[in-house]
Parts: structure tokens; C-alpha cells; sequence
């Protein structure tokens, strides 16, 4: 008798559970067919989930206006979860390839991640196209035929940043804090290297592991004889940092400037208090508080959908569908002949993304504005509002690429700490 | 007498399957069943420890780590050949589960579980931070994978699908000749008894310390085939949850039963990677699982099947002697 019923019951479960998988299917998946397959690694587990989210957002958000064609050609969206961790990632990346043969992929959302499908997807000759993953080597000495990047490369934003903090804040001396890795690398090294250029002086840099739990060990250390600090956190390390800068008093003594994260506006709804963030100046290609034409028709519209402001990662997925879909029109949607798809990636300009105009350069990254953005409170929310705008930047600045790929990488002890 | 003859049957039905597979199956298959032998080799190695000797490891990835970060150091920034840097990655193992095993063997029960997770954590923490050997959070890539012989390149997927497969069988023969030797009986005695095993003149340290080292080596090999089979290694291989995983699949392929943990890889590469295509909720589902089979098979998905079978051999009339399943216990 017990026997029966655990079997009935475990029949049961197993329906259920059948019919619970059926409903949860969020996008039409994986036979070929002759639609344009596009392979999107997404990461909507893990420790950046509300990023990869944002992501899946404002791809689908450009797919559903355009009915789910781009360039004329019915799209199959394939979206692979590989929850943040590089070994799944190229699993996946694997599996869209090889099982479902897609014309398209997406670049994962980390650095790491990128670099572990990097090899793979070069030698295969998928064209993969970068949208968040920003590792300045990605379109620099580590660069593929194949890779096309919407997004942009880390320390792109930092050198123009770095240039209006000596010359136009006559911001002198610098104290930085900056995540324990490649990315705050990046951020950190870019900055220092065009403020220094221009007379500044970094004179102490604090490295915080990611996922910090508690910040007062590390904003105590601060100097307090500088004229602001520069912070380039990362997720949520980002809201407990500036929650740790004002409880200890700083912020209203110390000027706050950063990385593009340090006001994302993923982080900027989830801030405790907006007495922590307000008046943070950072620098990126995009800001919610952009007054243009078209940020302001894509921010409404993502609004009415989302309930939220479109963070970067929202904006670079739907910027990515429009390059997508003008590349697909140009070719008359023949995205079979791969050759001809890349050629036409690789050649879209759009005059009017969200972000404003963009371009690719000869390294295959985008030569895009770059917004110096200032945090308000405006109608009971935190806004990033522009405050200063350089045009058309490419990822190598004012420096000539051939001179400025003989410098390492950025790292963690380069730019060096000269006056430390 | 029949169940052995029956489990060769089932093993030699389920090598030749294997065997036949690249003629038929998609590629994407093959790297999910090489996946699942590197991560078997490293959870089988895990038996020998946590089945076998009762030793409960939170710490194997870094074997695995270690010997993946050799081989991917050797292989890219001094270009060492295939068989020297994986001999090396190998020993290199062997060499950190000697000095951890030092540490770590004197404690039992949870203090051995916190310390193999705080000395797992260790290596993860050099894996993160040692940015000029590791690469850091990026990790190491470009370890291309080898010619074996003239035109024989393990680049294809074919190729290397044989090659783990060969591996995996060769290591888990040798571990099962050390689970069935007297080496392999005294442990389970360890398991059952330590106070008792003392007693009858055993040097239950050196047995365990041994077996410690044994593991680690085994793990070593997994890892080796992983860094050349991905190409990378990065912190995410050492983490706690790359320990954990392991241990996951001791415990749903059936832990003491060397093979079980085998099919317990192949249960979780399969469905993480089928699940997480179908919904995002994969997690969830995985997790039900695993809850239904702690509930139902708490000997694991091979100890829940031996145990189906000795029900089906005593309904037709076969006898069963107490001696022979006491064995299968």
C-alpha cells in the first residue's frame, strides 16, 4: 500500500513538474530551421544575474519592436544560462554552435567568461559580437577577425575622464579604490595614466576583493589630503561602498568620482539612501539622463516595459539588435554566406543609437561619445545627467594605436604608483 | 555469482555504446560525456576518500586546480610538450595532497571537512591573486591540445572524446584494484572502526594518509585532461563550488561504490547543461532532484539499482548468500 502510493505520488510530482518546465520555456528553442539563429549566453544566475537580466531585457525589448525580425529575416533567439562561471560559458558556447548552428553569438556578460570562449569562438569563425564584456585586449593584442564590439573596451571612458579631472574639476591629488581584478584594473589604469598626463597624482591605490562585505576597513584607510576619491567598484560591492563613504562622513568632505559602475543605473535603484550617491560624477557612453531624441524615446519605452531606467547593459543589448538588424538589411538577410555577414557587421555605423552615433575602428571597437554623468535626485529617483560630453572617442584616445599597443595591458601594478 | 557477471555485462554493453557513439551521436554530446569524464575521474577519486575511508572532503578541487594551473603555466609561458607538463601537472598533485594530507589527516569528521575546505580555499585564493603566474580572475588560456601522432590531432573532439574515455576506464581499473585489495579492505575497516583497526596493530595514519595522497594524484589526472580539453583554467575550477559539485556527484551516483560516482557526473552534466537550455528556473529543478534522490536512493543512483536488483533476484527464487550482500553494502 505504502509502495503505491509513493509511486502515485512520485508520478504526480513528476507531472507537475513536467507541466511546470513546459510553462517556464521563455523563448522558442533550438531545432534548426532556416531562420537567422542568433546564440545568446546570458547570465541570469549566479552573482550577476540583475545585470544578465538587464541584458536579455534590452535585447528582447529591440526583438518584440521589430516583431522578431531583423533585416527581414525571422530571428530564433537562443538564450544559454551560464550563471557567471567561464567553464559553462564555453560549454554553451559550444552547444550553440555545434548543436544549433547559430549564425550569431553573443558574447557572456564577464571578462573571464569572454576569455574562456575566446579560442573557441576564433577558431570556429562564429562571429560573436560583444556587447558587455569590455577587456581592453578583447579589440586590442587579443583581438579575432570575427569579434565585433558594440560595447565598449574598459579604460575607453577613463582616458577622456582622466583628462577632465586635471583640467577641468583641477582635481590635483587622487586617492583610488578600485575591485580586485582585471576590470578594475582597467578602469583604474586608463584613468591614471591621462590624469597623471595632465599633472595629476595618484597617491594611493586600495584594491578591495570582489564581493566585499563590509567597506569600513577599507574607506578608513583613505587619505584624507587628496582632493576626491576615485572608486571603481563592481555590483553590489558598488551600494555598500557608498553607504560605507557617507556613514564615515567623506562624502561630505571628499568629492566622489569613478568608474562608470560606481552610478550604473542597475546599482542606482538599489542604493540605500540617495544621499549616497548624489553628486557621484563618473564617465560612460551612456546615461539614462541623456536629453537626445533617441535615449529619451529608448529610456520611455524601457520604462514603460520595465518599470525601470535602462541601465549600459540594457542600452548595448538594444543598440547591439539595431547593429544587428542593419547588418542583416544590408546583406538582404543572406546571413548563410558568413564571410559577407561579417563584412557587413563590421561596416554598420548607426547615427542614432540611444547612446548617440557609433562606428567601429579598425580594431572592431566602437568609436562612440563618452558622457561625463553626475548624479541627481530628480522626482523621487537617482538620474545620471550629462554634464560634459566628448565626441566621437576611440579606445586608444588621443594616442597613436601602434604606440599605445607597446604598453602592457593594464594592471593591477601598471600604471605604477609612482607618487604613493 | 550471476551480479557480477551481470555488472561486466551491463560495463562491456556500456564501454561498447561509448565506443560507437561518435559515428552517431552530435558533436555537442561528445563534449558534454567529456565533461562528464573529467569531472567523473575527479569524483571517483572523491569515493576513495569519502566512501571508502569515511574521509568527507570539501577540498578536492584543488588537486584538480593544481594540477590544471601546471599544466597551464608549463604549457603556455614555457611551452613544455604535452606528456612532460601533464607528468607534471600530475605530480604536482600528488605533491600539494602530501603536504595537505600532513595537515589535515589528524583531524576527522566535520574539523576535517572545515579544514579541507580552508586549505581548498587557500589554493583558490593563490589561483585569484597571483596575478603575474594565474592571470588572476581572467585565468589562464591558450593551452592548445596536442598531436598525439601524425594526423591524429586531439584539437578534434572525436579524438580527445577517445582519449578521456581511455583515461577514465584505465583510472577507474586501478582504483578499483585499490578498493579490492587488502590496501582497499583495511580502509573500509578505517570506515567502520578507527579505535578497532588501531587496536588489531593497523597504522590507521599512514592508511589514511596514503589513501589521502592516492585521491589527490587521481583528482591531479582529472584535472589535466580538463586543461587541455577546455583550454583554460581559471579560479572558478578550485572554488568551494567546484568542491562541492564533486562531492554532489559521491553522493547521487552513490557514495562506496567507485563507479557510482561516475554516473552521478553524467547525471549533473547533463542535467545542468539540458536544464539550464529549457527554463530558467534550472536550479530549482536540480535542486528537487537532488532532495528526491537523497529521499529515495540515499545509497545513490548505483547503490539504489543493486539494491532493485537483489529484490529481483530473491523474487525469482535466485539465492542471494548473506555473505554476498553484506559485500554489496
Amino acid at each position: 500500500m505504502r509502495r503505491t502510493l509513493l509511486k502515485g505520488g512520485l508520478a504526480l510530482a513528476g507531472a507537475a513538474a513536467a507541466g511546470g518546465l513546459d510553462r517556464l520555456r521563455p523563448v522558442v528553442y533550438a531545432q534548426p530551421s532556416p531562420a537567422f539563429r542568433i546564440g545568446f549566453i546570458a547570465d541570469v544566475t549566479g552573482n550577476v544575474a540583475p545585470s544578465g537580466r538587464d541584458m536579455l531585457d534590452g535585447f528582447q525589448m529591440y526583438l518584440s519592436e521589430k516583431n522578431s525580425m531583423l533585416g527581414g529575416k525571422q530571428v530564433q533567439l537562443i538564450v544559454e544560462d551560464a550563471g557567471g562561471v567561464p567553464a559553462n560559458a564555453l560549454t554553451k558556447a559550444r552547444k550553440l554552435v555545434e548543436q544549433d548552428r547559430v549564425h550569431l553569438l553573443t558574447a557572456p556578460l564577464l571578462a573571464n567568461e569572454a576569455y574562456a570562449v575566446r579560442d573557441y569562438v576564433a577558431e570556429r569563425g562564429t562571429p560573436m559580437i560583444f556587447m558587455v564584456a569590455s577587456a581592453d585586449d578583447l579589440t586590442q593584442r587579443k583581438g579575432a577577425p570575427n569579434f565585433v564590439r558594440v560595447g565598449w573596451s574598459s579604460s575607453q571612458p577613463s582616458h577622456p575622464f582622466g583628462e577632465y579631472a586635471a583640467t577641468t574639476l583641477k582635481y590635483k591629488r587622487i586617492a583610488v579604490i578600485g575591485s580586485d581584478y582585471a576590470f578594475g584594473y582597467e578602469v583604474v589604469g586608463g584613468f591614471q595614466k591621462t590624469f597623471e598626463e595632465h599633472g595629476g597624482q595618484v597617491v594611493q591605490k586600495i584594491w578591495t576583493p570582489l564581493g566585499t562585505p563590509d567597506f569600513s576597513p577599507y574607506v578608513t584607510q583613505l587619505r584624507r589630503d587628496v582632493d576626491a576619491v576615485y572608486a571603481t567598484e563592481t555590483g553590489v560591492d558598488v551600494i555598500r561602498f557608498a553607504k560605507a563613504y557617507r556613514q564615515y562622513g567623506l562624502k561630505d568632505k571628499i568629492p566622489l568620482i569613478g568608474g562608470a559602475l560606481l552610478s550604473d543605473e542597475s546599482l542606482l535603484r538599489g542604493m540605500g539612501a540617495p544621499e549616497d550617491a548624489t553628486g557621484i560624477i563618473t564617465c560612460l557612453h551612456w546615461a539614462a539622463g541623456l536629453t537626445t531624441l533617441a535615449a529619451k524615446k529608448f529610456v520611455d519605452a524601457y520604462n514603460a516595459k520595465y518599470k525601470k531606467d535602462p541601465s549600459y547593459y540594457a542600452e548595448t543589448n538594444y543598440t547591439g539588435g539595431m547593429w544587428i538588424d542593419t547588418a542583416v538589411q544590408r546583406i538582404d538577410g543572406k546571413v548563410d554566406d558568413r564571410a559577407a555577414f561579417l563584412r557587413a557587421m563590421l561596416a554598420v555605423q548607426l547615427p542614432n543609437a540611444p547612446r548617440g552615433p557609433v562606428r567601429l575602428d579598425s580594431y572592431h571597437n566602437p568609436i562612440q561619445n563618452e558622457y561625463v554623468r553626475k548624479v541627481e535626485y530628480q522626482n523621487g529617483r537617482l538620474v545620471n545627467t550629462v554634464i560634459h560630453t566628448f565626441h566621437n572617442v576611440s579606445q586608444f584616445w588621443t594616442f597613436a594605436p601602434a604606440e599605445f599597443l607597446k604598453q602592457p595591458v593594464y594592471d593591477r601594478n601598471y600604471p605604477p604608483c609612482r607618487y604613493c | 555469482m550471476w551480479r557480477s557477471y551481470g555488472g561486466l555485462a551491463a560495463g562491456t554493453a556500456v564501454i561498447a555504446a561509448l565506443c560507437a557513439l561518435p559515428a552517431v551521436a552530435p558533436t555537442y554530446y561528445l563534449h558534454l560525456l567529456t565533461l562528464t569524464f573529467c569531472y567523473g575521474i575527479m569524483a571517483m577519486s572523491l569515493d576513495l576518500l569519502v566512501g571508502y575511508t569515511g574521509l568527507g572532503s570539501l577540498g578536492h578541487a584543488a588537486y584538480f586546480g593544481v594540477a590544471g594551473y601546471v599544466v597551464g603555466v608549463l604549457a603556455t609561458t614555457h611551452a613544455w610538450g604535452f606528456w612532460p607538463a601533464a607528468a607534471a601537472g600530475v605530480l604536482a598533485a600528488a605533491f600539494t595532497a602530501a603536504l595537505f594530507g600532513l595537515l589535515a589527516i589528524r583531524a576527522t569528521g566535520p574539523y576535517f571537512l572545515i579544514i579541507t575546505l580552508a586549505l581548498g580555499q587557500v589554493v583558490w585564493g593563490l589561483a585569484y591573486r597571483w596575478v603575474s603566474v594565474t592571470g588572476g580572475d581572467n585565468g589562464l588560456r591558450g593551452i592548445a591540445r596536442p598531436v598525439l601522432a601524425a594526423g591524429l590531432s586531439m584539437g578534434r573532439i572525436q579524438v580527445f572524446y577517445y582519449f578521456a574515455m581511455a583515461l577514465t576506464l584505465v583510472a577507474a581499473l586501478v582504483m578499483h584494484l585499490i578498493v579490492t585489495s587488502p590496501f582497499g579492505l583495511s580502509l573500509r575497516g578505517i570506515r567502520e572502526s578507527e579505535s578497532r583497526m588501531r587496536v588489531l596493530g593497523y597504522n590507521v595514519f599512514l592508511h589514511k594518509y596514503l589513501v589521502f595522497i592516492l585521491a589527490g594524484t587521481f583528482c591531479g589526472l582529472a584535472g589535466v585532461l580538463y586543461a587541455y580539453y577546455n583550454g583554460f583554467v581559471s579560479p572558478a575550477d578550485v572554488h568551494l563550488v567546484a568542491s562541492a559539485n564533486a562531492l554532489l556527484m559521491v553522493i547521487l551516483g552513490g557514495s562506496g561504490t567507485l563507479f557510482g560516482p561516475l554516473v552521478g557526473s553524467a547525471l549533473l552534466v547533463f542535467l545542468q547543461n539540458m536544464l539550464s537550455g529549457i527554463t530558467q528556473r534550472w536550479l530549482t529543478i536540480l535542486g528537487a532532484i537532488l532532495i528526491l534522490a537523497v529521499m529515495y536512493a540515499p545509497r545513490g543512483v548505483v547503490g539504489a539499482a543493486r539494491t532493485l536488483l537483489a529484490r529481483g533476484a530473491r523474487v525469482r527464487g535466485t539465492r542471494v548468500s548473506a555473505v554476498e550482500q553484506s559485500h554489496t553494502t
